[in-house]
């Protein structure tokens, strides 16, 4: 069973973000980059169903060169191979724009794929959109947020997280899937991991080899600016007998915040 | 025309589509045009008289029996064909699990952009503008989008409810669903522990870090939480991480994304991972020991002491202020 999964190159969540008002974008140096957690998920669930059901595990990221350091993690971790679909723009924040050079690759490169598993979304723009594109313009199932997944012959059952609840969806292969916190523990790199990774050629794709038209390629997100969130001035403060302080601060949600 | 997609649970209107509905009346208002609704499913007749209420003037019934159980491919294409036949320019959702899983797909059906999970939007020389939180919100973006219609995700919690009336026109909608089996299919849904509510739906969390120390005392959040309505508990990265409470619970960049009237987090430190996803709640309030914890630097109202000894008391003056 051949297993793609879909990545990207993120910085880590400890990141202080700047914004460039010139450029209208995050300024990236001095940011420490990383396959997104979510991703991880998803590198982790399809090597588990290669271990236990065979077949091949293919990492994909979508941008510029300096997603190579993320492929070669994946290719540490285990995955057979990796392919870069070399995308010189920087970051649009249009899922559809990423979700059409996906669905065009999968369809010219890898007709036979199974099972496309992405992260819930991508840590940074958030867009949770790219994974539901896909499937749309492949004509296949989806199954978002997944937190356990079990996979039999041509069929898999997933458990999504739904609010204060789980769904369970029936998919038939083949099917996008998107990893959520809890599907799994994601495994560390071992060393012999890195020595293979390090031999193995990392095939680039480029956009113009896909075809896609001009207009498939234009963002349909004009930006018009990026801002700091309004910044939150600290407020009281009070320390005391737990009695005193309970009180208080009791007293502060009823009548000054009228919250409670 | 802006349309807004109205989710059901157990043939109730979900309060956060109502809040798009609001925010869909609003703009609606401002570019001189009118907010129409759709349901999908058999048996939502009685819901029109509900969504009129809150400014629908049409409300798009969308018939067949194959979609009372939720599939994200027949939905879009159902959304798809009322989209063609009634040209709006502008589709509204909640950005709630259903409405981040089906509007994109919608999106790409119309070959359009979609702006997800939303906290601003604003008309400006005719057009929607939307603003969203990225990084978890450490930063703001605000863009256009250049594709009609647009398709948009409102977050929850956060567009105030705006009861309007209007003529509430029910249109039922025969609609065909391909006799082929979608690819992907809703069979059952398993409720955690009688349904409690979700973080990114409560108007009051109660969050638990790591100075929680252990697993069983989140049951004093628990307790808490139980005292007071719309409420439920949270947790801290760490918290999740060490075992103690399910991830579901985890409010961060690598959780969810909150905006409650309250948020009262007891033994969180801040790290910038989990401030990034409850900056925006409107009043923040924080127990910790340590006076020099970040958390402290954006909470409207802090407690320096021991949370263990500051939590009984506090549920006392809780349990008072119901009575």
């Amino acid at each position: 069973m051949n297993i793609l999964v879909f990545v990207k190159r993120v910085p880590d969540t400890e990141s202080k973000i700047k914004i460039s008002q010139e450029t209208t974008s995050i300024v990236e140096e001095g940011l420490n980059f990383v396959l997104s957690p979510y991703d991880e998920y998803a590198m982790e669930e399809a090597l588990r169903i290669r271990e236990s059901k065979g077949g091949k595990v293919v990492a994909v990221a979508v941008g510029r060169d300096e997603s190579l350091v993320i492929l070669k993690k994946c290719l540490a971790m285990g995955a057979d191979e990796a392919v870069l679909v070399k995308d010189p723009l920087p970051e649009s924040y249009d899922g559809l724009r990423t979700a059409r050079i996906i669905a065009r690759l999968v369809q010219a490169k890898f007709p036979d794929a199974k099972l496309l598993i992405f992260g819930k979304q991508s840590v940074g723009a958030d867009n949770s959109q790219v994974p539901s594109m896909v499937a749309e313009f492949l004509g296949i199932g989806q199954a978002n947020v997944v937190v356990k997944l079990e996979v039999e012959g041509e069929t898999a059952t997933a458990l999504r997280e739904v609010e204060g609840a789980q769904e369970k969806v029936s998919l038939t292969f083949p099917a996008v899937v998107s990893a959520q916190k809890g599907l799994n523990e994601p495994r560390y790199e071992t060393l012999k991991g890195i020595m293979m990774a390090r031999k193995k050629e990392i095939p680039i794709v480029t956009i113009e080899e896909l075809g896609l038209k001009p207009d498939e390629l234009a963002s349909r997100v004009a930006i018009v600016r990026m801002d700091l969130p309004p910044s939150r001035q600290a407020g009281r403060v009070v320390t005391g007998p737990p009695e005193e302080t309970a009180r208080q601060l009791a007293d502060y949600l009823h009548n000054e915040a009228k919250v409670i | 025309m802006i349309l807004t997609y109205i989710e059901t649970r157990d043939n109730k209107i979900k309060k956060a589509s109502l809040e798009a509905l609001s925010e869909a009346g609003r703009m609606a208002r401002e570019l001189k045009t009118e907010a129409t609704a759709v349901v999908v499913g058999t048996g939502k007749d009685g819901l029109a008289t509900e969504l009129s209420s809150y400014g629908a003037s049409k409300i798009y019934l969308l018939e067949n029996a194959a979609l009372d159980q939720y599939s994200t491919q027949d939905y879009a294409a159902a959304l798809a064909d009322l989209v063609k036949k009634s040209s709006p320019s502008a589709v509204f959702f909640s950005a709630t699990s259903m409405g981040k899983d089906l509007s994109p797909r919608l999106a790409a059906r119309l070959g359009v952009g979609a702006a997800s999970d939303c906290t601003q939007v604003a008309a400006k020389d005719g057009q929607l503008e939307f603003t969203r939180p990225i990084f978890a919100g450490k930063a703001l973006l605000t863009f256009r989008l250049t594709s009609s219609p647009q398709v948009v995700s409102l977050r929850p919690n956060v567009f105030p409810l705006a009861p309007a009336a209007a003529a509430g026109e029910t249109i039922k909608e025969g609609v065909e669903v391909p006799a082929s089996p979608a690819g992907a299919r809703v069979t059952e849904i398993l409720q955690e522990r009688g349904g409690e509510m979700d973080v990114t739906e409560a108007d009051i969390v109660i969050s638990g870090g790591r100075g929680m120390k252990g697993p069983e005392n989140f049951r004093l959040l628990q307790e808490i939480s139980e005292l007071i309505p719309r409420s439920a508990v949270g947790a801290s990265r760490s918290a999740v991480d060490s075992g103690w409470i399910g991830h579901q619970h985890q409010v961060g960049q690598t959780g969810k994304t909150v905006s409650p009237n309250l948020y009262l987090a007891f033994g969180i430190s801040g790290a910038i991972q989990h401030l990034a996803g409850m900056s925006s709640s409107k009043v923040i309030v924080a127990v910790n020991k340590d006076p020099d914890a970040s958390i402290f630097k954006l909470a409207d109202f802090g407690v320096v002491g021991d949370l263990f000894q500051v939590i009984p008391p506090l549920k006392e003056e809780l349990k008072k202020l119901r009575c």
